[in-house]
């Protein structure tokens, strides 16, 4: 028996070696909504929305988006109405069947740039910007990518060929990315007076961008430590109850 | 059969139709041996993760569309607009891999202590059917959400059936409804999904018919022949499995509250595009051991037959093992290869999840021959040459030896 384990643990210690393949190490951030009780930081969800909303949105969509649920950043509803009216939502056909525009309202989603994916498409030469409402859900360690990849622009190696109108980017899949660097120092001005370095937006973005894919996450803790706290206790009891039961025929 | 109970309306009604006599024989005075270790506790939570996976896909199924247009956006408006939808929807995908994990380690148990021996090869065959249709409905789930993972992993498995000399492309014409994975494909496939978990109900029954008939196993394995070897089932083992509930729902509740996604790929909240293929096709965890296998052969049709072979192997078990003694605590060699056969299935199902390329193809054609050598060389093999340790007459032996 001893020398099954022996031989299964000494296979253990091979996989590392076996793993060597070249892998880029993400720039591993502090999140605060990361570990059980984490919980988002809304003062840079709030810089997050506004990096989106002067960046990001010139060509990227977040459809899955609703400007009610902006409440979970410390907006009020007026807040919120007043935002919403600020865009133009195409809404129709009326009575006379026409499409007509109107003042966008707190239950609408975010307003997209294109019309559609192929507008898009013919618009940035076939790279098709992605939605970004999951986009920290939809990559491994999503929020560390997505940081790594906004912090991680470089010049190419010398002898490394760049096609026209693409960029170098280590953390990027082949090393290569269609979009051009969108975040530099002082790239906005940020309404709470906040220093706008890079790492400051890329920081903030990140933070906006997974609340985006997981609006529950504060309430899914909070009411998991309860439930868990709940089942500790029953599961306690249960026990004593289950060793009260047997003791009667374990003499 | 006919018990007396004391509510004359109750007593009335089991004398005509008798189903609270049946439920009393089978949860309160069913005798059980009095020996069962925690190992025993997971047929129970099997059954309780069925019931919850069943109510909690009802209530997806109330707000999930089956269209290839709206399937992705229906499964984002539970998890955001629909009231605790987000709760809903972890319970019922973290719930398939727990009921995975629990259904592996309830046939390990059956391995271990020789449970599908004579004479319960018929619960171990309703157990293996049991387990293929929980196959087929994982798979079918697993399409639903219609992300990149849900349309590859359907497309790479319904391409097995091409591999069909003769009318494979016609049959996979026939499964897809079309001439690609598309709106006919996912709506079948929901409703296959819907309709499974309910076969399962069915088989369960069977599964729990025929255990009924001959009784549990037990860790020593024997037959138990005296009267104060086996206890009521009811409250001993109704308490037991209560607070093996607890425990599960404990570790069912880490990983819905604080991992929810930690099991499933992320790929797969990408919503499923023909023209994008991802970098990895690869199952959720519970499959890779059989993919595994499937990719370790180089011949489609062999390949698809072996990974076939890898589960049907277990319905002829009963006949490969050709050992008289059930419990490996009287096989000392037998033992020793049964860890090995479980350390060979993880590798197995590390190696699945690997590009199937150098030292990984290499690995995982070891891990498959030594999988079927297990089953058709060492086992019929050892049950001829094993020397067993004496096995006791009763289990109050053992359970002495093991105090001191």
């Amino acid at each position: 028996m001893k020398t099954i384990f022996f031989v299964i643990f000494s296979f253990l210690f091979l996989i590392p070696v076996l793993h060597s393949e070249e892998k880029i190490i993400l720039k591993k951030q502090d999140w605060t909504f990361e570990g059980i009780f984490g919980m988002y930081d809304d003062l840079s969800l709030q810089r997050g929305l506004q990096v989106y909303q002067e960046v990001c949105s010139v060509c990227h969509s977040m459809k899955r988006l609703r400007f009610r649920e902006l409440k979970d950043l410390g907006f009020t509803e007026d807040q919120i109405k007043k935002y919403s009216e600020t865009f133009e939502i195409t809404d129709g056909p009326n009575e006379l069947g026409e499409m007509f525009t109107r003042p966008g309202e707190p239950s609408d989603t975010f307003v997209s740039p294109y019309k559609n994916k192929e507008e898009a498409k013919a618009s940035f030469n076939g790279a098709y910007p992605p939605d970004l409402s999951l986009l920290t859900k939809a990559i491994k360690n999503g929020p560390d990518y997505i940081y790594s990849l906004l912090t991680g622009y470089e010049d190419p190696p010398k002898d490394f060929e760049l096609t026209d109108g693409l960029y170098y980017n280590p953390y990027h899949d082949g090393k290569v990315i269609a979009m051009p660097p969108p975040l530099y120092d002082d790239a906005i001005e940020y309404i709470d007076g906040t220093n706008a370095s890079l790492h400051q937006l890329s920081y903030d973005i990140v933070n906006f961008l997974s609340w985006a894919a997981e609006p529950e996450l504060e309430k899914r803790k909070s009411m998991g430590v309860k439930v868990i706290l709940f089942l500790i206790v029953l599961t306690a009891l249960l026990y004593v109850t289950m060793k009260e039961t047997w003791s009667r025929i374990e003499k | 059969m006919a018990k007396k109970f004391k509510n004359k309306t109750l007593a009335w009604l089991d004398y005509r139709l008798p189903i609270f006599s049946v439920l009393r024989e089978a949860l309160v005075d069913h005798p059980t041996p009095r020996n069962l270790n925690y190992w025993w506790n997971f047929g129970s939570l099997a059954g309780i993760i069925l019931v919850i996976m069943i109510v909690s896909g009802l209530l997806l199924s109330m707000h999930y569309v089956a269209h290839v247009d709206l399937a992705f956006d229906s499964i984002e408006h539970i998890m955001r607009d629909v009231n605790y939808g987000w709760l809903i929807r972890y319970i019922h995908s973290v719930g398939a891999s727990m009921f995975f994990l629990i259904v592996y380690i309830h046939i390990s148990r059956g391995l271990y202590y020789g449970s599908y021996k004579s004479p319960r090869e018929v619960l171990w065959w309703l157990g293996i059917i049991i387990f293929l249709l929980m196959i087929a409905s994982a798979f079918l789930g697993y399409t639903l959400p219609w992300g990149q993972m849900s349309f590859w992993g359907a497309t790479v498995i319904t391409n097995l059936f091409s591999a069909i000399p003769l009318v494979g492309d016609s049959i996979v014409t026939w499964l897809w409804g079309g001439f690609s994975v598309d709106n006919p494909t996912l709506n079948r496939f929901y409703s296959l999904h819907f309709l499974i978990p309910f076969i399962i109900v069915g088989v369960v029954f069977l599964h729990i018919v025929a255990l009924h008939k001959f009784g549990s196993n037990n860790p020593t394995g024997i037959d138990l022949t005296l009267k104060q070897e086996k206890i009521p089932f009811h409250p001993y083992y109704t308490i037991k499995d209560f607070f093996g509930f607890g425990v599960f729902f404990t570790i069912f509740s880490i990983f819905i509250f604080f991992l929810p996604n930690s099991l499933g790929h992320p790929v797969n909240y990408i919503p499923a595009d023909p023209l994008v293929t991802p970098e990895h096709i690869v199952p959720e965890w519970y499959f890779l051991p059989f993919y595994a296998i499937l990719r370790a052969i180089p011949f489609k049709l062999l390949g698809v037959l072996a990974m076939l072979g890898s589960i049907l192997i277990l319905f002829v078990l009963p006949w490969l093992d050709t050992c008289k003694v059930r419990s490996c605590r009287f096989r000392p060699i037998y033992k020793q290869f049964y860890w090995i056969f479980i350390f060979n299935f993880i590798v197995l199902g590390w190696v699945g999840s690997k590009v199937p390329e150098g030292h990984y193809l290499i690995i995982s054609r070891i891990c498959t021959t030594y999988y079927f050598a297990h089953f058709l060389i060492i086992l019929p093999i050892l049950g001829k040459f094993e020397k067993t340790l004496p096995v006791p007459l009763n289990i109050f032996k053992t359970l002495k030896v093991k105090k001191k």
